[in-house]
């Protein structure tokens, strides 16, 4: 009886094992062991306010796709961990995602600092990574299987509308101001790069400490060389800093266009905060509630984030990085469903080929894994009033100004705007 | 650069380095007097200044505020004291050390709380002197700064006069030289150095909402402040109140000065390159014995 029993089990083994021989070749239908997808992103820290409403995004997409049956029929699972906006962190924490966790895929952490460093090894172990928000951290190592999502592809072309709104002024003179940190030395870098062609001088240019402060020296210096303008390349607390700083003790009545590359302009809490003494100011966006920028998906998108936001203690708006951290989803969706594979090669292979639909708009990509049709714009602030939170929910808040292809309207010179709006 | 300009980084410069001075006194204290490795001293200022910014939301004045809660953390900081003292000071030569790797994890777990409590986002609070400026002649002066000037005046003024002309006062500044004289005469020096450490951390409470009054917070800011705090303690000549004061402004206006004409990326290394002259010069600081 017992050997009947066990040749039984061994024939019913045997069947079974060819029947999963026989499976064809992805129609993994069957496994449905989760499809983890690693990264770190800062939930500490100064980059921390733009790296907790990424992550709501995320989990956002990843509760889509689940909801849909998955990638593969497999559900997505998130392998998140808290780089305290911290660049000596993100090596470490990518070897444990790759050795330790053995994510399926990689998405990189939020903003440029955290990732550079970790280039190297991702190049090295030749892994498939998703960029989310970092600038020209590819230029040098050109990894063939990175893949940023950021709507500008290099300092310089984010510097381009930029300048190109100094010309549009008639602009001469320019004051840089940058910290001295890898974004904003690469913003203000692509600046520096384009003053020629613009026929801008520089009459100063300074690199500033990242623990600075207060700015009112630096305004003070700034306004004694009369530019006709500021581009300044700065991070949230320090935007705000100097924000008050020109409020509290001007920065001449030369200065046409104010702003440029200042993070921190974007979010929610700052903008609130910050109200009136915001107006005439000209700052990058990735976003903004403007006719021009209606993608297919993105309000519906905002309008589940913000319910989401509240709850989560984030940016209540949610228009710089969260509707890019869902796209950064999409990206890794189609790819995955369109080769029906996880393979880091294929997948590549995949997003250099193939235009992506996100709700960011469809997105294509360059040699250097950044988008081949770059799409940074430049919001001018205007008629702001103060302790407002839902007038940035409005159109003609932050009026597109640059570049034409986008633009709701046209450049107000900042020393006439701000006067203008005090009336 | 001209002498007008030179002139306004000064005035900046005695303003900034006030504000360095007031959120620099209590570490003055705590570690200048107390030697207690207070690392996380800035931490305190960050939850004094998370403070000032949750009782702004009813309608309380971010210095009154400030005013407010110096009882409620000099009560914390007795509290802190203790418990430090208990697992850590009466324990061991090593106790520096591992103070150090107790005040990390007391940081840490106040900028966790915060993150926790209020989310990453920066906060700023209002009153009537933030984002205006007084004009003296031709200069326009942040009345934010001057608010600044005002309370680190007071702090190291009213701290120099209780320290000196107290009962408690006196024996604080005994058991910075020596616990065992100061156990010979009666007192506890483990008391004592308590109720020091309270006061050190109830300055944090007004300093803290001076650096939300001075500039936005966020829950990790305390980490930048580490450094400069240290400085102008050790510069100042560990434990001299009127040498925080003094040190605060030398390191403001060195720094203003660097910041307006040199090369603001060299303010740090300006800033710190001082603290190594003056060490060199007077082992001590400029203040100390």
């Amino acid at each position: 009886m017992k050997l009947r029993n066990s040749i039984l089990a061994s024939a019913a083994a045997i069947v079974a094992g060819l029947s999963v021989c026989t499976i064809p070749a992805g129609t993994h239908a069957q496994d449905k062991t989760p499809i983890r997808v690693g990264l770190s992103i800062a939930q500490t820290g100064p980059l921390s306010g733009a790296g907790k409403s990424g992550l709501v995004a995320l989990q956002l997409w990843r509760d889509d796709v689940n909801a849909g049956g998955g990638l593969l029929g497999r559900p997505v699972e998130l392998v998140v961990y808290d780089d305290q906006s911290n660049p000596s962190m993100t090596p470490g924490v990518y070897s444990k995602l790759l050795d330790v966790d053995k994510v399926d895929l990689l998405v990189a952490p939020y903003a440029t600092n955290p990732t550079a460093p970790i280039m190297p090894l991702v190049k090295q172990r030749d892994r498939l990574l998703i960029g989310n928000f970092a600038l020209d951290v590819n230029a040098q190592i050109r990894h063939d299987k990175y893949f940023n999502n950021q709507p500008w592809a290099s300092a310089r072309d984010s510097a381009a509308p930029f300048l190109g709104l100094c010309r549009k002024l008639g602009a001469k003179t320019i004051a840089i101001l940058a910290a001295d940190a890898e974004f904003a030395q690469n913003l203000a870098g692509g600046v520096r790069a384009g003053l020629k062609e613009a026929g801008l001088e520089p009459v100063y240019d300074q690199n500033y400490p990242p623990n600075t402060v207060e700015f009112s020296s630096m305004i003070r210096a700034i306004r004694a060389r009369n530019p006709d303008v500021v581009f300044v390349a700065s991070y949230p607390s320090d935007s705000t800093a100097i924000i008050r700083s020109v409020n509290e003790i001007g920065i001449g009545g030369n200065v046409k266009l104010f702003g440029g590359g200042m993070v921190g302009l974007q979010y929610a809490s700052i903008m609130q905060s910050l109200g009136s003494a915001l107006n005439g100011v000209v700052n990058y966006n990735t976003w903004a509630p403007e006719k021009t920028m209606d993608f297919p998906g993105i309000r519906d998108f905002l309008a589940r984030y913000q319910a989401k936001a509240k709850q989560a203690n984030v940016d209540p708006l949610g228009f710089y990085l969260p509707p890019f951290d869902y796209a950064i989803g999409q990206i890794l969706a189609q790819a995955v469903t369109a080769t029906k594979s996880l393979d880091h090669k294929v997948l590549a292979t995949y997003l250099r080929e193939h235009e992506i639909k996100t709700i960011v708009g469809n997105i294509r990509y360059g040699p250097t894994g950044e988008w081949a049709n770059p799409r940074i714009i430049y919001v001018q602030f205007r008629d702001i009033a103060d302790k407002d939170l839902e007038q940035f929910r409005s159109a003609g808040k932050q009026v597109i100004v640059a570049p034409d292809a986008y633009k709701t309207g046209e450049i107000i010179a900042f020393d006439q705007a701000r006067l203008q709006m005090s009336r | 650069m001209s002498f007008e300009l030179l002139g306004e980084a000064i005035i900046a410069g005695v303003l900034l380095g006030c504000f360095y001075a007031a959120v620099s006194v209590g570490l003055s204290v705590a570690f200048g007097l107390l030697d207690v490795p207070q690392i996380a001293h800035p931490a305190f200022l960050v939850l004094g200044a998370y403070g000032a910014y949750y009782l702004g939301g009813f309608g309380l004045d971010p210095l009154l505020a400030g005013v407010a809660l110096t009882p409620v953390f000099f009560l914390a900081g007795l509290a802190v004291y203790r418990f430090y003292h208990a697992t850590f000071e009466s324990r061991g030569t090593d106790a520096g050390l591992r103070g150090l790797a107790f005040f990390f994890g007391v940081a840490f777990i106040v900028e966790v709380a915060l993150i926790l409590s209020f989310g990453v986002d920066q906060r700023m609070v209002e009153a009537a002197y933030i984002g205006k400026s007084v004009s003296l002649g031709d200069v326009r002066l942040p009345m934010r700064m001057l608010v600044a000037f005002g309370v680190a005046l007071v702090l190291t003024a009213g701290l120099s006069l209780y320290l000196s002309s107290t009962f408690t006062g006196r024996a604080i500044k005994a058991v910075a030289q020596d616990q065992t004289a100061l156990a010979l005469m009666g007192a506890d020096p483990v008391r004592i150095k308590q109720w020091a450490f309270g006061i050190a951390t109830g300055t944090c409470a007004l300093a803290g909402a001076l650096l939300i009054i001075v500039a936005p917070v966020e829950p990790g800011l305390g980490r930048l402040y580490i450094g400069r705090t240290f400085c102008v303690a050790v510069l100042a000549g560990l434990g001299s109140m009127p040498g925080t004061l003094a040190a605060g402004i030398i390191l403001g206006v060195a720094e203003s000065i660097v910041l307006t004409s040199f090369g603001a990326s060299w303010a740090p290394a300006v800033a710190f390159g001082l603290l190594l002259l003056v060490l060199a010069i007077r082992p001590a600081g400029l203040f100390g014995r």
